[in-house]
């Protein structure tokens, strides 16, 4: 396949080397909650982080950015420019998060301090990171909102966040991400909350912006939709660890994964035969792991329509596979490709 | 509420035509004070103690009696508008519509001076520690805890006895020991208020902790402080009446409310008036400042209309 989205020779913006988060529990248990994560990162690129609730992709953009709660523990490392996010002094971390490295929030309904109005949110930013006066901050935050496409942003940066509406707020939310223009961007889910009208418009906003302002974004989200439209590369996270990693356009056309596959077949089709009833929405069966028992196999076995006796057994290591040089691609899988897409072997493309 | 309605994008032209009506795009504080406006009892409360005031304040010097003139010929007498005694006057004869002024300014003064300064601790330590949490929190409660197990009483009578009998050292006093349960309250808001979702996101955009805990958690925190600030102010009033009562307060000839209600209530069977005026006065106050109380708090949270 022609993909090579993630062969480019520079070094890369982001790159996290076995990142694990751990979470002692009041009654002295351990959630493991992310296990042993890595990916790398370029200028200008988007990666997908997808999979279901309870996966780890939200701890993993937490963890980066240093928010996690009291009682997570993180491994591992998480280099910006080189520079080990994880190990920072808190004060050297407060000059890169919301300078080099921003993020945006599921919800932005309460993301936002509802006691204080968009403009002063948005120019405490500048005044902390670019030193200022209110005045000029003031200016650049309108001058963001109107980037963002809020309407009448210098009358409305004014207000308070309840007087916004969820979509609006979002938009608020990326224009405050955007405020000192990161190199990289985390969206933890940015378009959840939203209406799925309002969600194309966010995803096209992020997409213009990125074409603009060249930021780097991770995108971690469990919408397959969302994923196609923005990533250039894709790891699909399960039970904390990663299940298959590789370009947009191979995940979606070639899955290699029996957990990828079934996010995929989850997804409902509007294009379908209107008159054939006969495809009924399609889930994959079960609930996802909790992240306190330890699993010996693959995470997903228990799921999966596929499994044999080792998958519960022996747990799969994520190994390259496909063309050396012309794209990375990972799976952590025991099933051999050919039988897992017999398709393959006719069209040979892997 | 019209105006939220969400403007599409790109429709720039589609600018209220309505600027005048407006009821956003002005600051902050006088989106407040429009707020607080419309509320009726609150300005009602504003104009009545701001009268107590200005009476306690400049009052006294325009009646014909002061405050410690005693006088043999008009002991006890009842209120009446032919002598000037309008108030009645109490067993020497003193005249106690200038003692009810006077005592006023006491009562006032501590009232005020003494809540600010427990808002200023409380709200200082409280967020401090809730924000700061595991040992720095543990630590700081363990000198709540200490101070509850102090009787204050104690403390009152040594600090008198070492630096003398002075307003201010009253108003210390009682300051020192009514923080700690606003320290409390507000310590127990924060610790709600910092899992927010918002303090996350300020923290990724890089705010330093102090920042974060002066900028996004005391706003929200103001309407518990205002609310608990307000039932502040009677405890620390009367607080004062009891310290003067063991004559640790203001000393006679001297008075304040809780001085005279303390004494009219001695005497409430025979001469009911020495309770009933300084009482008015008290109640009035401490209603003005609750219904004002409820108003700042309305007036600041931007989601009540």
């Amino acid at each position: 396949m022609s993909s090579t989205s993630t062969t480019s020779n520079s070094t890369p913006l982001i790159e996290v080397d076995h990142l694990a988060v751990r979470f002692t529990t009041p009654n002295g248990g351990v959630v493991e909650a992310v296990r042993d994560v890595s990916f790398t990162l370029h200028k200008g690129k988007t990666l997908g982080i997808v999979g279901e609730s309870g996966s780890g992709k939200s701890q993993t953009a937490l963890s980066m950015m240093g928010l996690l709660p009291p009682n997570g523990a993180v491994t591992g490392t998480a280099r910006y420019a080189g520079r080990d996010l994880l190990t920072l002094k808190s004060a050297e971390l407060n000059r890169i998060r919301g300078d080099r490295v921003a993020m945006i929030f599921q919800d932005p309904m309460t993301a936002l301090n509802p006691f204080l109005t968009i403009e002063r949110q948005m120019t405490e930013v500048l005044q902390l990171h670019r030193k200022m006066s209110r005045k000029q901050a003031f200016e650049k935050a309108v001058a963001m909102c109107e980037a963002v496409r809020i309407a009448d942003a210098r009358r409305r940066i004014k207000m308070y966040p309840h007087e916004f509406s969820g979509g609006m707020l979002q938009r608020v939310m990326i224009a405050m991400a955007l405020l000192c223009e990161p190199d990289v961007l985390i969206a933890d889910e940015p378009t959840t909350a939203l209406d799925v009208t309002v969600q194309a418009q966010i995803i096209e906003l992020l997409r213009d912006l990125q074409r603009d302002l060249g930021t780097a974004i991770i995108l971690i989200t469990h919408d397959m939709g969302v994923v196609a439209s923005l990533c250039d590369d894709v790891m699909v996270m399960y039970g904390g660890r990663t299940m298959e990693y590789g370009s947009a356009h191979q995940i979606f056309t070639e899955p290699t994964h029996p957990y990828t596959i079934g996010l995929l077949d989850a997804l409902p089709h509007l294009d379908q035969d209107g008159d054939s009833d006969d495809q009924p929405l399609r889930a994959i069966p079960g609930n996802p792991p909790s992240g306190g028992a330890a699993v010996l196999g693959c995470a997903f076995a228990p799921r999966c329509a596929m499994a044999q006796e080792r998958c519960a057994s022996v747990r799969p290591d994520l190994a390259g596979f496909g063309d050396e040089g012309v794209s990375q691609r990972l799976r952590a899988c025991h099933i051999p490709l050919v039988e897992l897409r017999p398709d393959l072997r006719v069209g040979g493309a892997v | 509420m019209a105006l939220t309605t969400e403007v599409q994008t790109g429709d720039a032209a589609a600018v209220p035509a309505s600027t005048h009506l407006d009821p956003f795009g002005d600051s902050p504080a006088r989106h407040a004070w429009r707020r607080f406006a419309k509320n009726r009892a609150a300005l009602v409360s504003c104009v009545i103690l701001a009268l107590i005031i200005v009476a306690c304040f400049i009052g006294p010097w325009l009646l014909p009696y002061r405050f410690d003139d005693t006088d043999w010929l008009s002991i006890s007498l009842p209120p009446s508008l032919a002598n000037m005694h309008w108030f009645g006057t109490d067993e020497l004869g003193r005249d106690l519509l200038v003692r009810t002024l006077i005592g006023g300014r006491i009562s006032l003064e501590v009232g005020l001076l003494g809540t600010t300064l427990t808002v200023a601790i409380g709200v200082a330590w409280g967020a401090t520690a809730g924000y700061a949490g595991g040992k720095i929190d543990a630590a700081m409660m363990r000198v709540v805890d200490m101070m509850y197990a102090i009787p204050y009483m104690l403390i009152a009578i040594l600090m008198m006895t070492l630096f003398g009998r002075a307003f201010y050292l009253v108003v210390l006093t009682i300051s020192l020991f009514s923080w700690i349960d606003m320290a409390r309250v507000v310590r127990g808001q924060t610790l709600t208020l910092k899992k927010r979702e918002f303090i996350d996101a300020a923290r990724a955009t890089g705010v330093p902790a102090a920042r974060i805990v002066l900028q996004h958690i005391v706003p929200n925190l103001l309407g518990v402080v205002i609310i608990y600030a307000t039932v502040t102010v009677p405890g620390i009033i009367l607080t004062e009446s009891v310290l003067s009562f063991l004559g640790l307060g203001v000393q006679e000839p001297m008075t304040s409310w809780g001085v005279l209600i303390g004494d009219g209530t001695s005497k409430m069977e025979v001469r009911p008036w020495l309770l009933a005026f300084p009482g008015i006065f008290l109640v009035a106050t401490l209603y003005c400042t609750n219904y004002i109380g409820d108003a700042l708090r309305d007036a600041f949270d931007p989601k009540v209309q």
